[in-house]
C-alpha cells in the first residue's frame, strides 16, 4: 500500500468561524494505481492532497505512505519522507528560476540521494525537453515549464506521484499531451498517482475516480 | 542534499548579479569607511602610546624653567651632588622631527622602554623608526628601531647636543623616590620649577574629540551601507520566496535551509566585508597624511604617515559588518520561520507598505524628535551631545517615508492630468522600496549642511578672532633678558607702540593654565572682543585689579564674569572679562604686566607685539641694530597665513568624509533603484501598453529620482541646521572648550543640494537607460495568460 487515509478530519477557522474541510475521508492507493479526485471549488480536493502529501497535518484521522503514518513523524521525518517517496506537481509549475532546466529535473532526485541519470535521460527524452536542457525556465512556455515540472517529479523515482490541477494553466492540445507522457511514465514506473482535477476528461483516464462533496468521499 | 541546496540559493545571485554586486557593495561600502576611520586612530593612538613610552611623558614629574626652556648645565650637577635625583633631557625640533637627547645611565629608571629594549642607546648613534630615520640620516648615524614613535629622533645626550650646537638643557626629569634628606628646589636652582606629571596635557586626551568625530562619520557611512544591505538582503529573500516554498515541498528540512541560507548570507558578507577592509586600508592610507597634518597642526601630536594592518580596526570592521548583517538577516529569517509551507509563492508586495508601518514609524519618529527638547535641556556631557544627536538623526529618519507618503498623496490629490495622478501614485507605491535609500540621503546631506555649517561658521569666527588678536603688524621672539630689555628700550625710544608678553605656566583651579602678563593699552581696548565682560573691563584689569580668562579656562573651571580666581597664594582677582580663544586647547588667564612682574620678578617678556607704518623698514632696524635672528620676527600676514593653512588642515578629512558619505547615499540610491527595477515591470507595462512610450517613461523615472531627492533635501535643511546647533553648541563645548557662534550660508546649501540631485540623477540614469532599452517581448509578458 503506497497510500492510506483513515477518517481524515480537517478545518480550517475565518475569524471565529470553524469551517470544515474534510470530515472524515478515508481510502488507499496502490502502487501504478491511478486515482482521479474531483469535486467542487472550495471542496477540499488541494487540501487532501496537501495531507497526502505531507504538507500539512490533518486534525484529526490517520495517514500512511510507504507504510509510515505521518502522524507519527516530526517535520524532519516528513521532509525526508517528501525527498524519497512523494512527489507533487502544481498547477503553478513551481521551477526554481534561477536554475536550468537540466538543474530543475535533476533537482529533486539529488535531494533523494538516489539520482538515475539515465532514468533522467529517459524522461528527458519522453518529454522532448532535450533541446530545452540548458534554458531558464523563463524562457519556456507554460506547457514546457509543466513537463519540466512533471520530468522532476518522476526523475526522483518516487513511489507516490500527487499532483494538483497539472494542466489547469495550459490549452486543450498542450493538457492533453503532457497527461499523456506523465501517465506513460507512471506506468513505466510503477508510481501510484493520485490527480486533483475538475476535467472529466482527465478523470476519465484515470482508473479509479472519488468526488469530494462536503468534506466525505462520495 | 545540501550541496544540492546551495547550488539552488547561489544560482539566485548568478542569476542576480546585480543583487549580488548591490549586497557586496554595501557591505563592502559600510566596513570601508568605518574600517578606514578605525584604522587611522588605531595608527594614531598606537603613535601616542609609542611617544608616551618613549618619553614617559606623563609618568614623571618634570624639572622645567620658569623663563624660557633652557636649563644650563652647571643647575644639572648642582642639583645632583646636592641629592636632587634627575635626569637631563635635551629636546628641539629640526624641520619636523622632534630630537631627543636623554642621558642613558641617569634616566634608567625613567625611561624603562629605552633602556630594557632592544635598543641599547650607544653614545654616536640616534634611533629612530623607519620613517624618522631617512629625515635625521643626515645628522648622525642612525639604527631604525620600530617601538620609537613616529617623528621622534632619540639619542645620547652629548651627541644631541652637538648636533645642535648647544651646551645646555631642555628639561629634568625628576625621577622617584627622591631621598627623604635634600635642600629645597629655590636654594639649588631658584630658576626652576617642578611641573607634575598631570599638568602635562595628556596628548591622547587632547586628540579625543578629533578621533570621535571621525568615527561618528565613520558609523554614519556604516549605517547608511547597511541600509544597502538590508534592502538587498530584503529583496533576494522577496524574489526566493517561490524557491524557498519549492525547496521545502521538496523535502528539505526547515532547518537545514535556515542554516544554508544563514551559511550563504554570512559568507557573502565575510566576502563583502573583506573588500570593505582592504578599500577602507586605501582609504586610511589616502587620509592619513591630512590626519597626520591635522593632528600636528591642531595639537602637536606626531603619527606614524605609514599604516600598519593592525588586528584592532580591520577585526572591528569585520565583526561589526557581520553583526550588522546578523541583524538584518535575523528579520528575514523570522519571516521564513513563520511562512507557511504553501504560503504564496508570489512575491509578497514587497514595494508596498502596510500603512500601519508607517504609522508606528511616524509615533517613534515623533517620540525621538520630541525627546531631544528635554534631552538638550538636561543633558551635560560629550556622550549626551551624542545621544541627543542620535536622536534626531535616528527620528527624522523614520519620520521621512510617512512624511513623504503623505505629501505625495496630497499632490496626487489635487493632480488632474491622468499621466501626472498615475505618477505621483507609482511614486508612493515605490517608496517603501526606496526608503531607506531616501534615509541614507538624508542623512547625508544633513551631515553634509551640518558640518558644513559648523566647519564655515568655525572659519568665519577664526577669521575674525585672528584679526582682532593679530593687530600688532610684527611679533618679536627674543632669547634673553638683555634682549628683551633692548628691544623695548629701542622702541620706546622711536615712541613705538610695544606690547610684551610675559608668560609662565601654571596650576589655577586644579587645572594648568598659561599665565600671561600684558600692557593694557589702545591696542587691547581697541581689538579684543570679550564675550562676556563687566562694565569698564580694560580700565579694572589695567589697575590690577582683575583678570582676563579664555572660554577655556572660564569653562572647565566653571568661572564667569565676577567669579573669584586663585592667581597665587596671596593674590585673588575677580574676573572682568572673557574671551574667545578659538583653537587653542588650554586655558589662559590675563594680568596685567605690573601685577605679573611682582609675582614673578625674575621673568622676563620674551614675546612682544610692536605696531608700526613700515613693518620692513622696522624688522631690519632691528635684526641689525640688536642682534635679534630674522626668523625671530614673523609678520601678521605670516601667522595669518599659517594659521589659516592650520585651519584648512584640520578639515581636509571632514570635507573628504563628506564627499564620500554623499557617494555612499548617492550609490544606496541606484542600487535601490536597480534591484526594483524588475519588479518595475509589471507595474510599467500597463502604462506602456496604455501609449506612454519607454522612453517617456524613462523620463519620468528620472524625474521621480529628481524630485525625490529634492524633497529629501528640502527635509535635511532643517535637520542639518538642528544638527549644526547641537554640534557647534553642545559637542564643540564638550570636545574643545569653546562655543562658537552660528552663521547660516544659503549659497553653500544649494551647493549641496546641487550635489545632491545630480547624485540622484546619475543614480538614476542606469535603470532608466535599461528601461529606455526593455525590449516590447519583456512587457508583454506581464500580460501573456499562459505564464
Amino acid at each position: 500500500m503506497v497510500l492510506r487515509l483513515e477518517g481524515v478530519k480537517k478545518s480550517f477557522r475565518n475569524n471565529d468561524e470553524l469551517i470544515p474541510v474534510l470530515q472524515g475521508v478515508s481510502f488507499e492507493l496502490e502502487a501504478s494505481d491511478t486515482l482521479a479526485l474531483r469535486g467542487e471549488s472550495g471542496s477540499g480536493k488541494s487540501t487532501l492532497l496537501h495531507i497526502a502529501g505531507a504538507l500539512e497535518a490533518a486534525d484529526a484521522g490517520r495517514v500512511w505512505v510507504s507504510g509510515k503514518e505521518l502522524t507519527q513523524l516530526n517535520d524532519g521525518e516528513r521532509a525526508q519522507l517528501r525527498r524519497t517517496d512523494i512527489a507533487l506537481i502544481f498547477q503553478q509549475f513551481n521551477l526554481i528560476p534561477s536554475l536550468t532546466v537540466a538543474a530543475n529535473i535533476a533537482f529533486q532526485s539529488a535531494l533523494s540521494g538516489t539520482p538515475d541519470l539515465v532514468h533522467i535521460k529517459h524522461i528527458v527524452s519522453a518529454l522532448g525537453l532535450e533541446e530545452q536542457m540548458q534554458k531558464y525556465p523563463e524562457a519556456l512556455s507554460g506547457g514546457q515549464q509543466q513537463r519540466v515540472a512533471i520530468a522532476r517529479a518522476i526523475a526522483a523515482k518516487p513511489k507516490l506521484l500527487l499532483a494538483d490541477e497539472p494542466t489547469g494553466n495550459l490549452d486543450e492540445i498542450t493538457a492533453q499531451s503532457v497527461l499523456d507522457q506523465m501517465l506513460k511514465l507512471v506506468a513505466q514506473t510503477g508510481t501510484a498517482l493520485m490527480i486533483v482535477t475538475h476535467s472529466t476528461n482527465i478523470a476519465a483516464r484515470m482508473k479509479r475516480q472519488l468526488s469530494l462533496r462536503n468534506g466525505l468521499l462520495e | 542534499m545540501i550541496a544540492w541546496c546551495l547550488k539552488a540559493l547561489l544560482s539566485h545571485w548568478w542569476r542576480n548579479p546585480v543583487q549580488l554586486f548591490a549586497y557586496l557593495a554595501g557591505l563592502a561600502l559600510a566596513t570601508a569607511l568605518w574600517s578606514g576611520v578605525q584604522a587611522i586612530n588605531s595608527e594614531a593612538r598606537a603613535s601616542y602610546d609609542a611617544a608616551a613610552k618613549t618619553l614617559g611623558e606623563g609618568q614623571y614629574d618634570l624639572l622645567i624653567s620658569k623663563q624660557g626652556n633652557r636649563i644650563p648645565q652647571d643647575v644639572y650637577v648642582l642639583l645632583r651632588k646636592s641629592g636632587w635625583l634627575v635626569s637631563p633631557v635635551i629636546e628641539a625640533r629640526i624641520d619636523d622631527v622632534r630630537l631627543l637627547g636623554i642621558d642613558v645611565v641617569t634616566s634608567a629608571t625613567a625611561l624603562p622602554n629605552l633602556a630594557n629594549g632592544q635598543s641599547a642607546i650607544t653614545y654616536d648613534t640616534l634611533f629612530a623608526n623607519e620613517e624618522t630615520a631617512l629625515k635625521v640620516s643626515m645628522l648622525a648615524n642612525v639604527t631604525v628601531d620600530k617601538s620609537i614613535a613616529p617623528g621622534i629622533a632619540i639619542g645620547d645626550i652629548g651627541l644631541v647636543q652637538r648636533i645642535l650646537k648647544r651646551d645646555d638643557l631642555t628639561r629634568l626629569i625628576l625621577l622617584p623616590n627622591q631621598p627623604i634628606k635634600q635642600p629645597s628646589l629655590g636654594m639649588v636652582a631658584p630658576n626652576l620649577r617642578i611641573q607634575s606629571a598631570h599638568a602635562v596635557a595628556n596628548v591622547t586626551e587632547l586628540t579625543g574629540s578629533f578621533h570621535l568625530n571621525l568615527t561618528a562619520f565613520g558609523l554614519l557611512s556604516f549605517v547608511v551601507g547597511l541600509f544597502i544591505v538590508n534592502s538587498t538582503i530584503g529583496l533576494a529573500f522577496e524574489q526566493r520566496r517561490g524557491m524557498i516554498r519549492t525547496v521545502r515541498s521538496l523535502g528539505v528540512p526547515m532547518r537545514t535551509l535556515i542554516a544554508l541560507i544563514t551559511f550563504e548570507m554570512m559568507t557573502l558578507a565575510v566576502i563583502g566585508a573583506g573588500l570593505g577592509i582592504i578599500l577602507g586600508y586605501f582609504i586610511a592610507a589616502f587620509l592619513l597624511p591630512d590626519v597626520a597634518a591635522t593632528l600636528r597642526g591642531l595639537y602637536g601630536a606626531q603619527i606614524s604617515g605609514t599604516l600598519e594592518l593592525r588586528a584592532s580596526w580591520w577585526v572591528s570592521g569585520m565583526v561589526l559588518a557581520l553583526i550588522g548583517t546578523a541583524v538584518a538577516l535575523s528579520s528575514r529569517i523570522w519571516q521564513i520561520v513563520q511562512m507557511p509551507l504553501l504560503a504564496s509563492a508570489k512575491p509578497r508586495a514587497w514595494v508596498v507598505a502596510t500603512a500601519s508601518r508607517f504609522r508606528w514609524q511616524l509615533i517613534i519618529a515623533i517620540t525621538l524628535l520630541f525627546s531631544t527638547v528635554p534631552l538638550a535641556m538636561t543633558l551635560e556631557g560629550l556622550l549626551a551631545g551624542f545621544i541627543l544627536l542620535g536622536c534626531l538623526l535616528i527620528g527624522a529618519a523614520l519620520a521621512l517615508p510617512p512624511l513623504l507618503g503623505g505629501l505625495l498623496t496630497l499632490v496626487q490629490k489635487y493632480t488632474v492630468a491622468p499621466v501626472w495622478e498615475w505618477f505621483w501614485a507609482d511614486t508612493r507605491q515605490q517608496l517603501p522600496g526606496l526608503s531607506l535609500a531616501l534615509i541614507a540621503l538624508l542623512l547625508a546631506v544633513s551631515a553634509n549642511i551640518g558640518v558644513s555649517t559648523m566647519v564655515s561658521s568655525f572659519r568665519q569666527t577664526f577669521i575674525a578672532f585672528l584679526d582682532q588678536r593679530l593687530a600688532p603688524e610684527l611679533f618679536v621672539e627674543v632669547d634673553t633678558a638683555e634682549q628683551s630689555a633692548a628691544l623695548e628700550m629701542f622702541l620706546m625710544n622711536r615712541q613705538i607702540e610695544v606690547l610684551p608678553l610675559l608668560s609662565t605656566q601654571v596650576v589655577i583651579a586644579d587645572l594648568p593654565v598659561d599665565l600671561y602678563g600684558i600692557r593694557v593699552g589702545q591696542t587691547y581696548r581697541n581689538n579684543w572682543n570679550f564675550l562676556d565682560n563687566t562694565l569698564n573691563a580694560w580700565d579694572v584689569i589695567e589697575r590690577g585689579k582683575a583678570v582676563v580668562v579664555n572660554e577655556q579656562f572660564a569653562r572647565r573651571a566653571d568661572l564667569w564674569v565676577g567669579s573669584l580666581v586663585q592667581v597665587s597664594r596671596d593674590l585673588i582677582l575677580p574676573i572682568a572679562g572673557v574671551v574667545g580663544d578659538y583653537g587653542n586647547p588650554k586655558g589662559q588667564i590675563i594680568i596685567t604686566e605690573r601685577i605679573f612682574k611682582d609675582l614673578y620678578p625674575n621673568l622676563y617678556a620674551s614675546n612682544f607685539g610692536v605696531r608700526t607704518k613700515d613693518a620692513a623698514q622696522l624688522r631690519s632696524q632691528i635684526v641689525n641694530t640688536l642682534g635679534i635672528k630674522n626668523n625671530a620676527i614673523i609678520n601678521q600676514v605670516g601667522i595669518k597665513a599659517l594659521s589659516l593653512e592650520v585651519f584648512e588642515r584640520t578639515f581636509v578629512v571632514t570635507s573628504a568624509l563628506n564627499v564620500l558619505t554623499l557617494g555612499v547615499a548617492g550609490f544606496a540610491i541606484l542600487m535601490s533603484l536597480l534591484t526594483l527595477a524588475d519588479l518595475r515591470v509589471p507595474q510599467l507595462a500597463p502604462v506602456w501598453a496604455l501609449g506612454l512610450t519607454r522612453r517617456r517613461l524613462a523620463w519620468l523615472e528620472l524625474l521621480r529620482a529628481v524630485l525625490l531627492a529634492g524633497i529629501v533635501f528640502v527635509c535635511a535643511i532643517p535637520m542639518g541646521l538642528a544638527l549644526a546647533w547641537i554640534l557647534l553648541t553642545i559637542i564643540n563645548v564638550e570636545a574643545f572648550g569653546w562655543q562658537l557662534p552660528m552663521y547660516l550660508f544659503p549659497l553653500k546649501y544649494v551647493e549641496l543640494g546641487g550635489y545632491a540631485l545630480i547624485a540622484a540623477f546619475l543614480a538614476a540614469m542606469w535603470p532608466a537607460v535599461r528601461l529606455m532599452r526593455t525590449p516590447p517581448s519583456t512587457l508583454l509578458r506581464v500580460f501573456a495568460s499562459e505564464r
